[in-house]
């Protein structure tokens, strides 16, 4: 069975078409990138899934259920399916400690000790020892782009979606997320990202989608989409791409 | 960051103790001059004696100080209780409005409804409204204070302005956090209890307070009702000896409060903005 399952997903802005007819399939361990222009769909895709933006038409499944399904507790969706944002959007009010583990205090009641733990090992997987006490602010655009992939890890889900989650960051602050990505799929982490680090979905991905009018145009392993893409369109964007030295 | 950059030297040499003095000694002897000037003009025209019998009267003042200073504490705590309710029936308010949901909709439009209702209103009008009509009911179980009622008038009239400015805080707070929040897991109330609102009150703090500055003098409306306030006992001595020094007495009160809290709001205020463009910075 599948991890996620789209299919038909249809999606309107007003009179804007934004996901036309949208099919794909995520198994467990997987992860699967999603590349294209700006406004291909890219994001509203990852929004449909955890039901932050609704849909047309078409249905979205996790584990076989429909997110739809009533079996399927809000809290539920959101416990196994984990986003992280490009503009970290952590809460500025709080600490690190206590936007790692709102939701598992709030929402999922675990034990104090055994969300603190998770958070503090979490922290110190991820290079911030010490920043537990930290304000947001007080934070490098990367460090704080690592609390935000903690706080969705923070509720152990079963998938991570991550929305360009290097593209607010400063060059030499990239590698440094890039890498924890990297060491969550080691971990088996299923994965669904949109990014334009093509170098990095080529390293990470199983599979790679190129969106393009909010349809998947061309799906592909990164060996075959990068170097024999079969659309003119992908080939265009990535062209562009490679002129833009992002490849 | 934080830190101003040193005042620009002249070549070479240290900075001297009349270039750093003399530019505000010469502030405070000018407008020392002006003020000098102006209170000569004054003193010698004509009128006045009489306005000074009439107006500043030392005696006068001394005469009914403690009477309007009496009348005074039950302005300021008029303020001070109004200032917590409506601070918490403001905000009660704001989320009402703030709330999306078919089923949510009649708190919705209560909110809608009663902001509109009680920001197109004089306050006069709502304290003469509330503190002659509803004591004139009689209703049993209810209190027949005129003060009691009055007041409950200026706090519904505040809370539909307090109302607006907490909801300006709540719409000015990103999109983004919202749809975190949502992502966690957390539910419409969760959202805004640990997410939306600390953040929506921090910015509004400032806004506030100038509302606050503004109920302190309103607070003075309630004489109408003859409530013993700083005003009415001012009143109550100018009707008796013809002299308004009483007034001038309570208008001293009134300013020895308001002035220092409108300063304590000018400078949360700039705390405030720096505290902002530090953040973006």
């Amino acid at each position: 069975m599948h991890r996620i399952e789209i299919e038909h997903l249809t999606k309107h802005y007003g009179e804007k078409l934004v996901l036309d007819d949208v099919n794909l399939a995520l198994a467990n361990h997987e992860v699967v990138c999603l590349i294209g222009a700006s406004g291909s769909g890219k994001s509203t895709l990852l929004r449909c899934i955890n039901d932050l933006v609704e849909f047309d038409a078409g249905t979205v499944r996790i584990d076989g259920v429909s997110i739809h399904d009533p079996q399927f507790a809000r809290s539920e969706l959101y416990k196994r399916v984990g986003i992280v944002f490009q503009a970290y959007n952590l809460f500025p009010h709080m600490t690190v400690l206590d936007n790692i583990t709102l939701a598992p205090r709030r929402v999922h009641r675990t034990p104090r000790v055994e969300h603190e733990a998770y958070a503090h090992e979490l922290l110190s997987l991820f290079g911030l020892d010490g920043y537990a006490r930290s304000y947001p602010e007080q934070l490098s655009g990367g460090q704080q782009q690592r609390v935000a992939i903690i706080r969705a890890m923070a509720n152990r889900p079963d998938v991570l979606m991550l929305d360009e989650v290097t593209a607010a960051l400063d060059p030499e602050l990239i590698g440094g997320v890039l890498a924890v990505i990297k060491d969550l799929r080691k971990q088996g982490m299923t994965m669904l990202i949109v990014t334009h680090e093509m170098s990095f979905a080529r390293d990470v991905a199983d599979r790679v989608c190129f969106l393009d009018g909010g349809r998947i145009l061309e799906e592909a392993p990164p060996e075959t989409l990068f170097s024999k893409p079969e659309h003119q369109r992908t080939r265009q964007f990535l062209q562009r791409i490679i002129e833009a030295g992002r490849l | 960051m934080s830190r101003r950059p040193a005042p620009p030297r002249r070549a070479g040499r240290p900075l001297r103790a009349r270039d750093k003095y003399l530019p505000p000694l010469i502030s405070i002897t000018s407008v020392l001059v002006a003020v000098f000037l102006i209170r000569t003009v004054v003193v010698r025209a004509e009128q006045w004696p009489r306005i000074k019998a009439q107006f500043f009267s030392l005696e006068a003042i001394i005469e009914v100080f403690p009477d309007v200073l009496g009348g005074f504490a039950i302005n300021m705590t008029v303020w001070a209780i109004s200032l917590v309710v409506i601070a918490i029936w403001a905000l009660v308010l704001a989320v009402f409005r703030s709330l999306t949901g078919p089923w949510l909709a009649p708190l919705r439009v209560f909110s809608i409804v009663y902001i509109d209702l009680l920001r197109g209103l004089p306050s006069l009008l709502l304290v003469l409204l509330f503190g002659f009509g509803i004591p004139a009911l009689q209703i049993p179980g209810l209190p027949r204070s005129s003060l009691f009622w009055g007041a409950t008038a200026m706090v519904m009239s505040y809370s539909a302005y307090a109302a607006e400015v907490y909801r300006s805080g709540i719409d000015a707070v990103h999109d983004g956090q919202r749809a975190a929040a949502k992502a966690l897991g957390l539910s419409q109330w969760q959202t805004l209890w640990h997410a939306i609102l600390p953040q929506a009150i921090r910015n509004v703090i400032p806004s506030l307070l100038n509302l606050a500055v503004a109920l302190q003098k309103d607070v003075a409306l309630l004489s109408v009702l003859g409530v013993r306030d700083a005003v009415r006992e001012a009143q109550i001595y100018t009707a008796r000896t013809f002299n308004y020094s009483s007034l001038i007495a309570a208008a001293a009160l009134f300013l020895a409060a308001t002035i220092p809290m409108a300063r304590l709001t000018d400078y949360i205020t700039k705390r405030d903005r720096e505290r902002r463009l530090q953040r973006t910075a």
